[in-house]
């Protein structure tokens, strides 16, 4: 491998850390901060995606679009659907617990795989939506491109994550944590319990919308492969249980850990004869599942597990 | 008379028999929630495993896939055993999430095994064309006539099962109250194995059902884990009585929602048949969590 080749490789390893990251930090506002088990992940990195596509990109015979809006207004907008759909599901779903709500969040995630699925004149269906512009592509030339485009997601992660551990210190993650392991306990105290959980879920499902409008713009295409349960819903999962629920740092971690493992094994399994490659992401898949349940049983808390912050007053030595 | 004709032997049939193999999962599905109190994600891949077994036999030694079928509920068994001893075990005095997790963790290895054994190519268990048989209106496949009963008598089955065996009653105690069955002395663990045994075959069974009725695919498991939830839930979880009207229930809502009722289009766009299992759950589950028979909360 040549070394701009190799560069360019590690270009798009952290770029896809990236991404991944964002949406570990999401799911980790959501189940790491206030204990909210949300398995329709997809859900929300589907509007994020699709919407920003849809404002962003060319105008099309096949699907909605045209809008050619900016970036800058794209991904907010991306983000304010994906809230706004997080807050209409929140209503009337976050009442139901644990396994209850697991359930009812898969099945969202699914019901809105079969529409973008099925409404071609949306989002171009199994089709998909193309030409989504990165940024930076015509602004620098070749490797520099990416770079930039790297850059962006390192500062988003950035932003996100500082504002997260802000969070987890602020009394309003004091209160979600609180909530998180006794809602009654929490309520007694006076805390308006249902009103915490749906800021957590929303402020959660916005970023998992940033990280979906990364991706679109990123791959410049979005189909419904793009969207699979397994890619964004299991495999966020399984890096914020490998990396350490209700730990921020944890959550990056994870992401980038799986996803180094994820592509690594892949530029392996390439030099295998040609019968096995097809069959080696099954072996991948396998492999992660296996890790995914030897963390569980062995690493309970995942390789960074939770820490309360810091008392008002208390020394940073004595951690 | 026509239409009548239609309308019984293209929607209320098929919406029968999918009911019976939907019925099939739920039981375990409710089954397990009630004595292991967590949500089985991974049930799905239950029956698709059940279905692959039966390639096995048909495809290789072609045996005809009823005479597969025990021999892969018995196969189902010993690996939902098999998966309980390795990922299930070690999380039973943990909170029932750290399971559903670990139930995340065991269906992708499901899944990507059956991709990596059995390749990811459509199956069928190629039975031969067999001639409907014709009553007046009704055309019954006989396929649809075989997991209708085989279905039936299984519950049955269940039904005697725990009401007139020892252990049918343990495990209606350790579903009615872990710790008070536990210390009345009955051995808990051993219920646990029978509940992976009766939940593990029946999915199995459903599932050489749906390649008997159409084909059998890889990522069969994921399609069948929306409705399984919904008639689960429909039922009032932990309920296997419920679990088999709310499987009938969920069938027969998804195969009639697409009707021509109100014009010459479907009701309901075949396309979107997951979304009304998916609205019934979530009605359900708002409305009356419980269940429609008073299920655990």
């Amino acid at each position: 491998m040549t070394l701009l080749g190799f560069s360019s490789y590690l270009i798009a390893l952290g770029t896809m850390s990236g991404i991944y990251a964002l949406l570990c930090l999401g799911l980790n506002l959501q189940w790491g901060f206030a204990g909210l088990f949300n398995a329709g992940i997809a859900a929300f990195f589907a509007i994020g995606a699709y919407v920003a596509a849809i404002l962003a990109s060319a105008d099309s015979a096949v699907h909605l679009g045209g809008f050619g809006l900016p970036v800058a207004l794209a991904w907010p907008v991306a983000m304010a659907a994906a809230g706004a759909l997080a807050w209409v599901i929140g209503r009337i779903c976050l009442t139901l617990q644990g396994d209850y709500l697991a359930m009812a969040s898969i099945g969202i995630a699914e019901v809105l795989r079969i529409i973008i699925k099925n409404e071609e004149w949306l989002t171009g269906g199994t089709r998909g939506i193309a030409a989504i512009p990165r940024p930076f592509e015509t602004l620098l030339p070749a490797p520099w491109n990416n770079l930039a485009f790297l850059g962006l997601i390192v500062v988003l992660v950035a932003i996100v994550y500082l504002a997260a551990e802000r969070a987890w210190a602020s009394p309003w993650g004091r209160s979600l944590r609180a909530i998180r392991d006794s809602d009654v306990a929490a309520a007694a105290i006076g805390k308006n319990v249902a009103q915490f959980r749906l800021e957590a879920f929303v402020l959660g499902a916005m970023v998992m919308a940033l990280a979906g409008a990364l991706s679109a713009h990123y791959f410049k295409f979005l189909g419904t492969t793009a969207i699979e349960p397994l890619m964004v819903t299991f495999l966020v999962w399984v890096m914020l249980i490998v990396g350490g629920s209700g730990n921020n740092r944890g959550a990056i971690l994870g992401a980038m850990l799986i996803w180094l493992i994820w592509s690594a094994t892949e530029l392996l399994t390439n030099r295998l004869p040609a019968e096995w490659i097809t069959r080696s992401s099954y072996i991948r898949v396998l492999l992660i599942g296996l890790l995914l349940q030897v963390v569980l049983q062995k690493f309970g808390k995942g390789l960074l597990p939770e820490k309360p912050p810091r008392l008002v007053g208390e020394r940073r030595e004595t951690r | 008379m026509a239409a009548l004709s239609d309308f019984i032997n293209l929607y209320l049939l098929p919406g029968l028999v999918v009911g019976c193999i939907y019925a099939l999962g739920a039981i375990g599905i409710s089954l397990l929630f009630g004595i292991l109190r967590f949500a089985h994600f991974a049930h799905g891949d239950m029956m698709t495993l059940g279905a692959y077994l039966a390639i096995i036999f048909t495809a290789s030694w072609g045996w005809s896939p009823y005479a597969a079928l025990p021999v892969a509920v018995i196969g189902a068994a010993i690996v939902a055993l098999g998966l309980d001893r390795a990922f299930y075990k070690p999380f039973r005095r943990a909170p029932g999430i750290v399971s559903v997790i670990a139930s995340f963790g065991v269906m992708l290895m499901l899944r990507s095994a059956i991709q990596l054994i059995w390749g990811v190519d459509v199956k069928t268990y190629d039975i031969g064309i067999r001639f409907p048989m014709e009553f007046g209106l009704l055309k019954i496949a006989p396929r649809q006539v075989t997991i209708v009963l085989v279905t039936a008598a299984l519950v049955v089955a269940l039904h005697l099962f725990l009401t007139r065996t020892r252990l049918g009653k343990a495990m209606r105690a350790v579903s009615d109250d872990a710790d008070l069955a536990r210390v009345s002395g009955i051995n808990v663990e051993q219920v646990i194995r029978w509940t992976w045994i009766i939940g593990g075959g029946l999915a199995a069974a459903g599932g050489v059902f749906i390649g008997i009725q159409t084909k059998v695919h890889p990522n069969m498991g994921w399609d069948l884990l929306l409705p399984l939830f919904a008639a689960a839930v429909l039922g009032g979880i932990g309920r296997p009585y419920g679990a088999v009207a709310g499987g009938l229930a969920i069938g027969l809502a998804q195969e009639l929602a697409t009707y021509r009722w109100f014009s010459d289009e479907p009701f309901v766009d075949p396309g979107y048949k997951p979304a009304v299992a998916f609205s019934v759950m979530v009605v359900m589950l708002i409305w009356r969590p419980t269940g429609l028979f008073k299920g655990r909360s």
